[in-house]
C-alpha cells in the first residue's frame, strides 16, 4: 500500500519542475516575497546555487504527507513554531545544529542573539508576527480604541467586529479584554472555569461579530466598512494601511505573537544546502532586511536593532513591527504546549458555541 | 486453402458436406468458437484503449482515497512505538489494575519512544482521546531520555502524577491495537467513558451531528432552490427559437465558465451590509440607514451563493432531456381536453423526470461536499461539515478524524445515492 502511495505520489510529482539546489517551501503573497526578496535572491547572488521557491497554504501539511509517503522534495520549509514542535516531535524533521547558525556583528553567539525559544532541536526563528486590534481611524473621529477590553465595548464603540474562526487567539484574547493579566492568562486558561469565563466574554459580542477564516478578508471587511474593528495578524493591516493608505490604525496592546521559522523536512534531498541556506537566511543583516518587505519582527535581537526603512520608502519599519521596544509593553507569548493540548477539545467548544 | 474472406469458399466448404450440423467459416472453425476468439480479441483491444485512464484512477483517485479510508479505523501511533505496554494490554484483559509489570513496561516503551524521537507520535496519538495528554507524554519523554530507574510507578508519578488516571490507562488500552473505532465514534459526538463505554460528549462539545445533519438539509433545500429556479430557464432554453436560445444558453454558460472564487466574492460585493443591494433599498427608502440587511456572513448567504453556483447543473440536465420531448405530446393532451396544468402535469413533466433526477443528484451531491463557498460567506451558522474536515486536514492534523468524517459523508451520499435507485431507478438518469 505504501509503496502504491510512494509511486502515485512520485506521478503526481513529474509535473512540477526540476529540483533545484534549495527548494524551499513557503506560504506565497507579501510574506513569501519578503523569502524571495531578502533571502532566495541574495543566496542565489553569493553562492550561485539555484533556489526554487513553491508555496502552500500552510507548509506543515505537505510536509506531515510528504515525508509519510517517502518522497520528500521540500529542503526547508517556512512553519509557524507550533507546528515545527509538534513535527519534530513526531520525528518528521531533521535536527538543527545551533552551532550553523552566524553570530552576531559584534560577535554575540547566535544562541545568545535569538531571543528565547527561537532555537529549537528541529527549528529556528526567522519572525515574530502577532495578533492585534485594528480599526478604521476614520469611524472613531473622538475617542479612540486602546485595550483589548474597548475591543468589547460597543457602547463606547459602536460597528461590527471580526475575529479569526477558531478557539486559538480569541480565548486569551477574550481574558485579556476580561482584566486577566498576560502572565496569568493561560493557566486561568488551563481550569475549565476559565475556559468558561472567556466564552461568557465572547458571548458578550457574538451578534457583532463577523468570523474570518483567510488573512486577506479582515481588511478587506475594514475598506468596506463592514467592520469598524478587526482582530487580525498585524502584517495584513499594515500592507492595507501602508500599501494602499488605508486609515487602518492598529493597538498594540494586548498583542499575542507567535514566531515562523525554518525547518528541514526529514529526508530532505539536499540537507548540506539547505543548511547553507538556513546559516544565510537568518545571518543579521539578511533578518533585518527581510523586516523591511514585511511588518513581522526579526527574532535576533542584533537584527531588531538594525532594520531600516519600509522598502520603497523613507519611514522607519521599527515602529510597525510587534516586537518593537514600545508595542512589547503588554503582549502575550503564544503557549504552544498549550495549544498542542487543547487545540481538537477547545475547537470543538468553539464551533459548538458558534453554532448554537 | 481458400481464401476466408471468399464467399464462395464458405460456400464450398458447407457444401463439401460436413454434417455434424455445426456451423463452420471457410477453414473449417467452428462458428461459434471464432466468433468468440474474436470478440475477445477486440474485447483485449478495447481493455488495453481504457487502461491508461484506468491506471490514472486507480493511482491518483482509487489509492489515495482508501489510503485515508484505512486512516480513519486504523492508527498504529501508539501500538506501534509502544510495543510492550501494548503486548501487556493484549495479555490482561480491561480491568486488570495495572502491575508493576506494566509500569516496567510504561517506563522502557516511554524511553525508548524518546530516544527515537516518536514520543510526540505516541502523545497525539492519546490526546485525541484525553485532550491535554500530549504534553504529559512530551514531558514525561524529556525528562525519561536517560531511561528511568524503578520502582517505575512511584518514578512515573513523581513526574506527572496524571500518570494514574483511570481515563489514561483506559484510553491507552484502546489504542494498544492499530484498529479503533474511536474516530467514528467522536465523529458522531460520541465517546468512550473509564469503563470503555460509548456515551455521548457533553453537550457543550456536540458538533458533528449537528452538521451532517445542517449539510444534509441546506442541501437538500439548495436543490430544491436549484429547481424552482432551474426549471422554467431550461424550459425556455428548450422552446425558444435556436436563436435567441443560444443566446440565453451563452447567459447560462458564462457564470459556469467564472472562477468559483470570483462568484463568491461578486456575492460579498452585492450582500454585504454596505453592499450594493442594501445602498439600493436605502436609496429607495425601504429600509433606514440603521436597518440594513444580514444578508451574508450566515446561513442566507451560504443558500443564496451556492444555488448560484451549482443552478448551470440543475439547468444543462434538464434543458437536455426537454430538447428531446415531442411537444405534440402535449397538443394532443391539449386536444383531448386537457388542461394546460393537467397537460404539464400528466404529460409535461413525467417526460422530464431523467433530467430532473440527473440535475438533482449532481447538486446535491456538489452541495453536500461543497467547501470554499460556506467557508467564505456562511460565517458561523453557513459551515458546514466539509468545513470540519478542512480544519482536521489542515489545521489540528488529525488525519484520522478527517477521514472518518469523510467515510461518513461518503456513506450517507452512497446511501442516498442506492434509495435514489431504489425510488426512481437509475436507468432513468439522464444527462444528456
Amino acid at each position: 500500500m505504501r509503496k502504491l502511495l510512494t509511486i502515485s505520489t512520485a506521478l503526481g510529482l513529474l509535473a512540477s519542475p526540476a529540483l533545484a539546489d534549495v527548494n524551499l517551501l513557503s506560504w506565497g503573497g507579501a510574506y513569501g516575497n519578503s523569502h524571495l526578496q531578502a533571502y532566495a535572491k541574495p543566496f542565489e547572488a553569493e553562492s550561485g546555487k539555484k533556489v526554487h521557491i513553491a508555496d502552500a497554504d500552510n507548509p506543515a501539511t505537505p510536509i506531515k504527507a510528504m515525508v509519510e509517503a517517502g518522497n520528500v522534495s521540500a529542503d526547508v520549509a517556512s512553519v509557524e513554531y507550533a507546528d515545527a514542535v509538534r513535527l519534530c516531535d513526531e520525528g518528521l524533521l531533521e535536527t538543527l545544529d545551533p552551532a550553523i547558525l552566524s553570530p552576531a556583528p559584534d560577535g554575540t553567539a547566535a544562541t545568545e542573539d535569538f531571543i528565547e525559544g527561537a532555537i529549537t532541536d528541529c527549528f529556528v526563528g526567522t519572525d515574530v508576527y502577532s495578533m492585534v486590534v485594528a480599526f478604521d481611524d476614520s469611524k472613531f473621529p473622538d475617542a479612540k480604541p486602546a485595550s483589548p477590553a474597548d475591543f468589547f465595548d460597543t457602547e463606547a464603540f459602536p460597528g461590527k467586529r471580526t475575529m479569526r474562526k477558531g478557539a486559538k487567539f480569541n480565548l486569551e484574547f477574550a481574558l485579556m479584554a476580561d482584566g486577566v493579566p498576560a502572565g496569568e492568562v493561560y493557566d486561568t486558561l488551563a481550569t475549565p472555569e476559565g475556559v468558561d469565563r472567556a466564552f461568557a466574554k465572547l458571548d458578550t459580542i457574538k451578534n457583532d461579530v463577523i468570523w474570518w477564516e483567510a488573512g486577506a478578508q479582515p481588511p478587506q471587511l475594514l475598506a468596506d466598512g463592514e467592520v469598524t474593528m478587526a482582530y487580525a495578524f498585524n502584517g495584513r493591516i499594515f500592507d492595507a494601511a501602508q500599501g494602499e493608505g488605508k486609515p487602518f490604525k492598529i493597538v498594540w496592546d494586548g498583542q499575542i505573537y507567535e514566531m515562523e521559522g525554518w525547518v528541514i523536512p526529514k529526508g530532505a534531498p539536499n540537507l548540506e544546502d539547505a543548511k547553507a541556506f538556513i546559516t544565510f537566511s537568518t545571518a543579521t543583516p539578511n533578518q533585518a532586511r527581510a523586516a523591511e518587505f514585511i511588518s513581522y519582527g526579526p527574532p535576533r535581537r542584533s537584527a531588531s536593532a538594525a532594520v531600516g526603512n519600509i522598502e520603497g520608502t523613507d519611514v522607519p519599519m521599527g515602529p510597525n513591527l510587534p516586537t518593537y521596544e514600545e508595542n512589547m509593553k503588554n503582549a502575550l507569548g503564544s503557549n504552544l504546549d498549550f495549544w498542542v493540548d487543547h487545540d481538537a477539545e477547545l475547537n470543538e467548544r468553539f464551533n459548538s458555541w458558534l453554532a448554537g | 486453402m481458400a481464401n476466408a474472406l471468399d464467399p464462395h469458399a464458405a460456400i464450398a466448404t458447407v457444401a463439401t458436406g460436413e454434417t455434424d450440423g455445426t456451423l463452420r467459416t471457410a477453414d473449417g472453425k467452428p462458428l461459434a468458437r471464432a466468433l468468440a476468439r474474436s470478440q475477445t480479441r477486440a474485447r483485449r483491444r478495447a481493455f488495453l484503449l481504457v487502461l491508461p485512464l484506468l491506471a490514472f484512477i486507480m493511482l491518483t483517485f482509487v489509492v489515495p482515497i482508501g489510503q485515508m479510508l484505512q486512516r480513519s479505523f486504523y492508527n498504529d501511533g501508539f501500538s506501534a512505538h509502544m510495543p510492550q505496554l501494548s503486548q501487556w494490554f493484549a495479555d490482561h484483559p480491561r480491568g486488570t489494575d495495572p502491575d508493576d509489570a506494566a509500569w516496567a513496561a510504561l517506563a522502557a516503551d516511554l524511553s525508548a519512544a524518546a530516544e527515537a524521537r516518536t514520543i510526540g507520535i505516541v502523545g497525539t496519538r492519546i490526546n485525541y482521546d484525553v485532550p491535554g495528554t500530549r504534553s504529559l507524554f512530551t514531558s514525561t519523554g524529556r525528562k525519561a531520555r536517560g531511561g528511568i530507574e524503578p520502582p517505575y510507578r512511584e518514578a512515573l508519578l513523581e513526574m506527572n502524577d496524571d500518570w494514574a488516571s483511570p481515563r489514561l490507562w483506559s484510553a491507552m488500552r484502546e489504542a494498544s491495537t492499530p484498529l479503533t473505532t474511536n474516530f467514528y465514534l467522536a465523529s458522531l459526538d460520541r465517546t468512550r467513558n473509564d469503563a470503555g463505554e460509548i456515551v455521548q460528549v457533553q453537550e457543550r462539545q456536540r458538533v458533528y451531528v449537528m452538521l451532517f445533519m445542517r449539510t444534509f438539509w441546506l442541501s437538500l433545500l439548495i436543490t430544491a432552490l436549484t429547481f424552482i429556479l432551474g426549471f422554467p430557464i431550461a424550459h425556455l432554453l428548450a422552446t425558444l427559437p435556436m436563436r435567441r436560445s443560444n443566446l440565453l444558453m451563452i447567459l447560462v454558460l458564462l457564470p459556469f465558465w467564472t472562477s468559483l472564487l470570483v462568484r463568491t466574492t461578486s456575492w460579498m460585493v452585492l450582500l454585504q451590509q454596505q453592499g450594493v443591494i442594501n445602498d439600493i433599498l436605502v436609496w429607495l427608502g425601504l429600509i433606514g440607514n440603521g436597518q440594513r440587511l444580514q444578508m451574508i456572513y450566515n446561513q442566507t448567504g451560504t443558500i443564496i451563493a451556492m444555488t448560484h453556483i451549482l443552478l448551470p447543473f440543475m439547468i444543462l440536465p434538464l434543458y437536455s432531456v426537454m430538447r428531446t420531448i415531442n411537444p405534440s405530446y402535449v397538443r394532443a393532451a391539449r386536444s383531448l381536453g386537457a388542461t394546460s396544468w393537467t397537460a404539464f402535469r400528466r404529460v409535461y413533466f413525467p417526460q422530464t423526470l431523467p433530467g430532473l433526477g440527473a440535475g438533482a443528484l449532481l447538486v446535491f451531491i456538489l452541495a453536500v461536499g461543497y467547501y470554499i463557498t460556506p467557508a467564505l460567506v456562511g460565517g458561523s451558522s453557513g459551515q458546514l461539515i466539509s468545513n470540519m474536515i478542512a480544519m482536521h486536514m489542515t489545521d489540528t492534523l488529525n488525519w484520522s478524524m478527517a477521514a472518518a468524517l469523510a467515510s461518513l459523508l461518503l456513506a450517507a451520499v452512497l446511501i442516498l445515492y442506492w434509495l435514489y435507485d431504489r425510488l426512481v431507478g437509475i436507468d432513468n438518469l439522464k444527462l444528456g
